[in-house]
């Protein structure tokens, strides 16, 4: 088992939760440790509540785990809705001049800093946050240098003098730490390797980079609009041309535009931007441009709840835009698979020349991961597909213009296409059903067998895609008590609660889908029909996922673990679900979330 | 370049005749707005494979269907944000957009006025006829208060838009109104829109024969006035252009009301676009940038 160690920094927006977060996270990754990130927050800029919990360990650490080793909260707010939380072990360091704990648990170390005795609090705003980091890291077993080099690094800009100062600050932390409180039993481990430390959406906008985007353009919204930042701040490095829309309507449209020029272009919103995008999508496929679309999930219907996650889309990918076409939709497994994923979409749709839907949560979008340098591969494969421009075209004569078809019957569904600028190869695209040379149906008469044939040619390309995409696979042991199916960002917590269940005596294995469209229902089937007890965990109130393959497979799983309260899954309650649903109490479980935020 | 790429002197209107002729109901308006478009191509000279055509949806958004160059017949309202998509991605490629008043002033309205503040290098025009004509007849965002349709019967009791100034307000470097039923000064704007570097923006008169029975080719005849007959008409003078632009009644004013050529395009102000077109550009990033990118977060 995975041994880590977790610290959860709470206070109000605005009170400086993200520059401990962000020093802490450095140490660790500098440690040589892997990390994971989660910050619970509000949509308020200044003031409400936010808990940022990292969790470090020398292994991969999937997700944000069940405990809390130690707490700094920065208000009294904090103290009061987290310090009962903390079990045995556990420990808590606090301003004694601001804050009074409330009633602790047996064995949690309650740690007061002086904080006004130990520094002048006129001079130094953040001083208690500071004098808090200082104290933790001894206790968790680290030498200051480690610290002292952050802190210089985040000052350098501000001079010698705040330097000096902040590091004073922190050592007096340090040394307070080691007369009174007392270290945690296990110092924290070393490791040999070094992580890059990045969020999900930073993974995306690097993957649409490694994936050879030339064209990025967005609407703001949450959780999505770290996309357009790391897009927007790295366009000019990378060659990317980067637009802020007017809305997410003009956002695909513009995204089309581009990509129907030849390049390749991407998007991303969240589940309203992504509803005024369900037209244009439509297009994407009629015209055969191929466009990659992410959707970060956030708690919904409607405005619903911008700062939460939920897995609540996937019917509105499903169907996403009127009438049948090739699709391909995936959900990244982790902050890592966010990277890795975007490449992979672009050249399934550049073969096949259809929309490309990436379905991400706030999650992994505005969670933090450690991820090792040689998993952001900037060098992956690129497959254009039957693509002509005007670098690689042969161009026939002028006189011959119109042998080109752009939209020729093929087996495969599949027609070269020529992008505008080409000689020899001039045509029109329409949104209205057309045949081969691009000629609308409408404007010769409408003809039931054209529009058939038409229809088949794009449809032919659905058994294509399915023959590109690995079906998923089966992880654990074989023949065990209970198969959990997940999809997309739970991966990480469903892998630990089978790692838990299993230590308990309860073999328990994993089916994670990744693929959602195509699905390969067939080999879903043929795994679950094998399992003695399958539950689908999701994080969403209907089950989208269990109803969408039961529309598939026909099969009626015996369980389902559902949260939607806009927090993710911890492993504790996944794993307790699972134990009631084993000893038939319900074969529908809603874990509640104890740390109300 | 391979073969095939035309040299001067050898488009011809036979070269920009479309794969169908064109579906309008006779009379229509927007026989006149192509013939028209095809004239100027010939006229400036541009190959017909470096010509894009983006429409919308609606009568006169089947325009490119019915024109030899690349075209892409969009979304209704749609056709800007899509132009522009297609602009910056390969801004070598001469754009024209084209569609009707309920397309550009209706449900694409907010790409219209975004498309203008923008500055994108494009000709737009719009085929306006006061009147939906495709679904058969209902009142647009330029009908006139008063005129009757299907969908208000009793007559129109909402003020129309007005483009000309809408536009002078959004910021467009180029403005002018046109009229089907007369090709040299149509040609003529058509040219100029297309060689004005930034947003061109060109408001036709195309009637609609069958459902606007109020704004006939008769009825607008004898009220329109064209702009360079004014001597005293400055078009570099957006104050005089906003005031012309309010003129309607016994007189229209038609033609050129503002041209600015001091403001840069989109494309031009973008440095990612200093080293040429993005269509052009090797898809992988440089290995020291991308090493760079994985450094700063570490």
């Amino acid at each position: 088992m995975n041994r880590t160690f977790a610290i959860a920094i709470g206070g109000a927006a605005g009170q400086g939760v993200a520059t401990p977060g962000d020093i802490f996270a450095r140490i660790f990754s500098r440690r040589g440790l892997h990390l994971n990130a989660y910050n619970a927050y509000q949509s308020i800029i200044r003031g409400g509540h936010t808990l940022l919990t990292i969790r470090t360990g020398p292994a991969r650490v999937t997700n944000m785990g069940d405990r809390i080793d130690l707490l700094l909260p920065l208000n009294q707010d904090t103290a009061d809705r987290h310090l009962k939380l903390l079990t045995d072990g556990a420990a808590c360091i606090y301003n004694a001049d601001t804050i009074t704990p409330g009633a602790a648990a047996d064995g949690v170390q309650l740690c007061p800093l002086p904080v006004s005795q130990l520094v002048d609090i006129t001079r130094n705003k953040v001083a208690q946050n500071t004098l808090a980091m200082g104290a933790g890291l001894h206790m968790m077993g680290i030498g200051f240098s480690a610290l002292e080099e952050v802190l210089r690094e985040q000052f350098r800009k501000k001079g010698d003098a705040v330097i000096a100062e902040n590091v004073g600050v922190a050592r007096a932390g340090y040394d307070y730490a080691a007369a009174h409180f007392r270290s945690f039993p296990n110092p924290l481990p070393k490791g040999d390797e070094r992580y890059a430390i990045l969020s999900g959406n930073m993974a995306l906008a690097m993957g649409g980079a490694a994936a050879g985007v030339k064209f990025y353009c967005a609407y703001p919204m949450s959780p999505s609009t770290g996309v357009l930042h790391w897009m927007a701040a790295h366009a000019r490095k990378a060659g990317i041309m980067v637009r802020q829309v007017e809305d997410e309507i003009g956002v695909i449209n513009m995204a089309i535009g581009a990509a129907h020029a030849g390049v390749r272009s991407m998007c991303a919103t969240s589940g309203g931007g992504f509803a005024l995008m369900s037209e244009g999508l439509g297009m994407s496929a009629m015209i055969e441009t191929p466009v990659v679309v992410i959707d970060c999930q956030r708690a919904g219907p409607s405005t619903g709840v911008p700062t939460k996650t939920e897995q609540g889309d996937l019917w509105q990918m499903l169907g996403a835009a009127f009438g049948d076409y090739p699709r391909v939709i995936a959900a990244p497994l982790d902050i890592g698979d966010c990277f890795k994923l975007i490449p992979e979409m672009f050249n399934l749709v550049d073969r096949f020349q259809c929309p490309g839907l990436v379905l991400c949560d706030l999650l992994l979008s505005e969670g933090r991961l450690s991820v090792h340098p040689s998993e952001l591969d900037f060098g992956p494969p690129i497959d254009r597909g039957e693509l002509i421009t005007g670098n690689n075209g042969v161009f026939p004569s002028a006189a011959t213009n119109g042998g080109y078809k752009r939209y020729k019957f093929s087996d495969s569904g599949i027609s070269p296409r020529a992008v505008p600028g080409v000689p020899g190869h001039i045509h029109t695209v329409a949104t209205d059903e057309h045949m081969e040379d691009g000629v609308l149906i409408s404007d010769e008469f409408t003809n039931p067998v054209k529009r058939r044939a038409m229809m088949e040619k794009r449809m032919r390309k659905v058994s294509g895609i399915e023959a590109a995409v690995p079906p998923p696979e089966l992880v654990g042991p074989p023949d065990a008590d209970v198969t959990l199916v997940g999809w997309g960002s739970t991966k990480g917590v469903i892998q630990e609660s089978c790692e838990i269940l299993n230590e308990q005596g309860i073999s328990a294995n994993q089916l994670q889908v990744r693929w959602l469209v195509p699905l390969h229902g067939e080999a879903i089937l043929k795994i679950l029909k094998k399992a003695r007890h399958t539950i689908i965990v999701e994080n969403n109130f209907s089950g989208q996922f269990a109803r969408y393959l039961r529309s598939e497979t026909s099969l009626v799983p015996e369980g389902h673990i559902r949260k939607y309260d806009g927090e993710p899954f911890m492993p504790h309650h996944i794993v307790e679900a699972v134990k009631e649903q084993l000893e038939g109490k319900t074969h529908l479980s809603v874990p509640m979330h104890e740390i109300m935020v | 370049m391979a073969t095939g790429v035309q040299r001067a002197g050898q488009v011809t209107l036979a070269d920009l005749k479309g794969k169908v002729d064109p579906d309008w109901c006779p009379g229509c308006g927007d026989f006149g707005v192509l013939a028209a478009i095809q004239k100027a191509l010939v006229e400036l000279q541009i190959p017909n494979h470096d010509v894009v055509a983006i429409s919308g949806i609606g009568c006169s958004s089947n325009l490119p269907g019915f024109l030899n160059t690349y075209g892409m017949h969009t979304l209704h309202g749609r056709a800007l944000a899509v132009a522009t998509g297609l602009k910056l991605a390969n801004h070598r490629l001469t754009v024209l957009v084209t569609g009707g008043d309920g397309d550009g002033f209706g449900i694409g309205g907010n790409h219209f006025i975004h498309t203008m503040r923008r500055n994108v290098d494009l000709l737009y025009i719009v085929m306006d006829n006061q009147i939906y004509g495709l679904t058969t007849g209902q009142t647009s965002p330029t009908s006139r208060v008063g005129m009757k349709t299907k969908s208000m019967p009793f007559g129109n009791i909402e003020p129309p838009v007005n483009p000309i100034s809408l536009a002078l307000a959004a910021g467009a470097t180029f403005v002018a109104r046109g009229f089907s039923g007369d090709q040299k000064q149509l040609t003529d704007l058509i040219k100029k829109g297309i060689q004005h570097k930034g947003f061109s923006f060109l408001d036709v008169f195309s009637p609609c024969v069958t459902y606007n029975l109020d704004n006939t080719y008769q009825w607008f005849r004898p009220r329109l006035k064209k702009l360079e007959d004014d001597s005293s008409f400055d078009p570099s003078n957006w104050t005089s252009a906003m005031e012309k632009s309010v003129v309607w009644g016994d007189e229209i004013p038609i033609g050129k009301f503002f041209e600015r050529n001091d403001s840069p395009s989109l494309h031009e102000l973008e440095p990612v676009l200093n080293e040429g077109p993005l269509v052009d550009r090797d898809p992988s990033v440089p290995r020291d940038i991308a090493r760079s990118f994985v450094e700063e977060l570490m």
